[in-house]
């Protein structure tokens, strides 16, 4: 692609490009604006939460980066390839559903497909995108649910998970595609609190292994854990973003400094 | 109550049961098959075929059956279209029903949560096969009820046919009343054979419903 071709040769260039770039994005529903111009961009390997109150436009944020909302102005780009490409109709679902397989999304509310079991839920991607031999995908799978500590419920249907299981096998649903990036959508606000932890030991395992990973969340204690980069939005737009040490201790902006005492203080 | 009268013509009655189970399923087939060609043109992409599907609901479920059925049958050869009585009784009340099954069948896909469908191209699946994989088999559960509801309201109104000169169980009803002068008798006897079908109808989708229950 010309692309390439007007990019400084360093190191093939791949190794400096971000894994997720935002491009001024805007997005609005009806009258009102819920992203202002964000710009935003995660390098391979690197962890970012965002925080911010509800409606800040941090969720709009994160599904428009999947396409699940689309964009009215601004550029998505993963890995090089432009998410919201300017291709129309047929076209545009194939480029869509190709850049999808290479994003994991992990949803507040799991979405677990309830009439298939667990093993199903993690391999029923693969098996149909990937073109692999049932004995690949299940073998894939079988580790990826041992990762989570689910093996011994590959066979249950989600409804006799708990909401901690749940999401631990949305995980692995989602790696079991291979993806490059994932993302968190408030996976663990959903949980009673007892069960964030087991999700969150998940997550933080993959941040180990240095998986790319753009996390909102209203939890600052695991933001300040995990994260390289935190970003606070408010109002849709990004008002201070760095590392989660100065953000939570030394934040600039006032809006931040309220929000955190509020949070902090709940 | 002339009990000898009713055992001697009974086995007419039996019959004539026969032919009512025969144009119900005959139209429940046809019914479904509507519906779900009217959901698919209600819930797709294209304009003019959301606007055929809300008229064919609107008008199939805004006008009587019992007019459906005689404009199909005594205004049809005006038209060029001939049908015997049983064709278009099967065609009359399935076209009916299936208006119904469309808002049956589409509201069952709109109650599957839109979550269901984000995670399923959130992994790369096109729209065709969340729409086959994830969305259709949860809907398929949530179908049974309403369209068990629907396939007992279409035997019960089968007996409209009867106005056709379709000889199932009402007509032969009042046929037997014209030569006994027994009403009560002849319609007591349709009576409990369009119980023993409409109950026979219910288990079949209580059992679909069991078979089918989520986990």
């Amino acid at each position: 692609m010309s692309d390439t071709m007007t990019r400084p040769a360093t190191g093939g260039g791949k190794a400096t490009r971000p894994m997720i770039e935002v491009k001024d994005a805007h997005k609005s529903f009806g009258a009102i604006e819920v992203l202002k111009g964000i710009d935003l961009s995660v390098e391979r390997g690197q962890i970012v939460a965002i925080i911010g109150p509800s409606g800040s436009g941090k969720s709009t944020l994160l599904r428009s980066i999947n396409h699940l909302e689309s964009l009215d102005r601004g550029e998505i780009w993963l890995d090089g390839v432009q998410v919201n490409a300017p291709l129309t109709g047929k076209a545009f679902e194939r480029h869509i559903n190709a850049v999808r397989q290479r994003m994991g999304m992990v949803f507040q509310h799991f979405n677990l497909f309830p009439h298939l079991t667990v093993m199903e839920n993690v391999t029923l991607a693969p098996r149909l995108l990937q073109g692999l031999s049932g004995e690949a995908v299940r073998a894939r799978a079988e580790k990826l649910l041992d990762k989570v500590g689910l093996a011994d419920k590959a066979e249950a249907y989600p409804s006799r998970l708990s909401g901690g299981q749940k999401q631990r096998v949305a995980i692995a649903r989602a790696l079991a595609m291979e993806p490059k990036v994932m993302l968190f959508d408030e996976a663990t606000s959903a949980l009673d609190p007892e069960l964030v932890d087991e999700v969150n030991l998940v997550m933080k395992q993959l941040a180990q292994e240095h998986m790319t990973m753009l996390i909102v969340t209203h939890e600052m204690r695991f933001a300040g854990e995990v994260a390289d980069r935190v970003l606070f939005m408010d109002g849709g737009v990004v008002v201070e973003e760095g590392p989660p040490d100065r953000i939570f201790t030394a934040p600039k902006a006032e809006r931040t400094r309220a929000f955190l005492r509020k949070y902090l203080r709940d | 109550m002339d009990l000898d009268l009713m055992i001697k013509v009974t086995p007419f009655f039996v019959e004539a049961a026969w032919v009512t189970v025969q144009i119900s399923v005959l139209s429940l087939v046809l019914g479904l098959a509507m519906g779900a060609l009217g959901a698919w043109a209600r819930l797709g992409r294209s304009r003019p075929l959301r606007v055929l599907g809300g008229a064919y609901v609107s008008l199939f479920r805004g006008t009587p059956c019992l007019i459906q059925l005689f404009v199909l049958y005594f205004g049809g050869p005006q038209v060029g279209i001939n049908l015997d009585p049983f064709t278009a009784g099967v065609i009359g009340l399935g076209v009916n029903i299936g208006a119904y099954m469309t808002e049956s069948i589409r509201g069952a896909i709109l109650a599957v949560e839109r979550g269901q469908t984000e995670a399923a191209r959130s992994l790369g699946l096109s729209r065709g096969q969340a729409m086959r994989r994830i969305v259709l088999p949860q809907a398929a559960r949530l179908m049974i009820r309403p369209l068990g509801v629907n396939s007992v309201a279409l035997i019960k109104g089968s007996a409209l046919v009867s106005t056709i000169s379709v000889v199932e169980l009402t007509y032969t009803a009042q046929r037997f009343i014209g030569s006994t002068y027994k009403p009560f008798e002849m319609f007591a006897i349709a009576a409990v054979l369009y119980m023993a079908i409409i109950y026979g109808a219910i288990r079949c989708v209580q059992w679909l419903d069991a078979r089918h229950a989520i986990d």
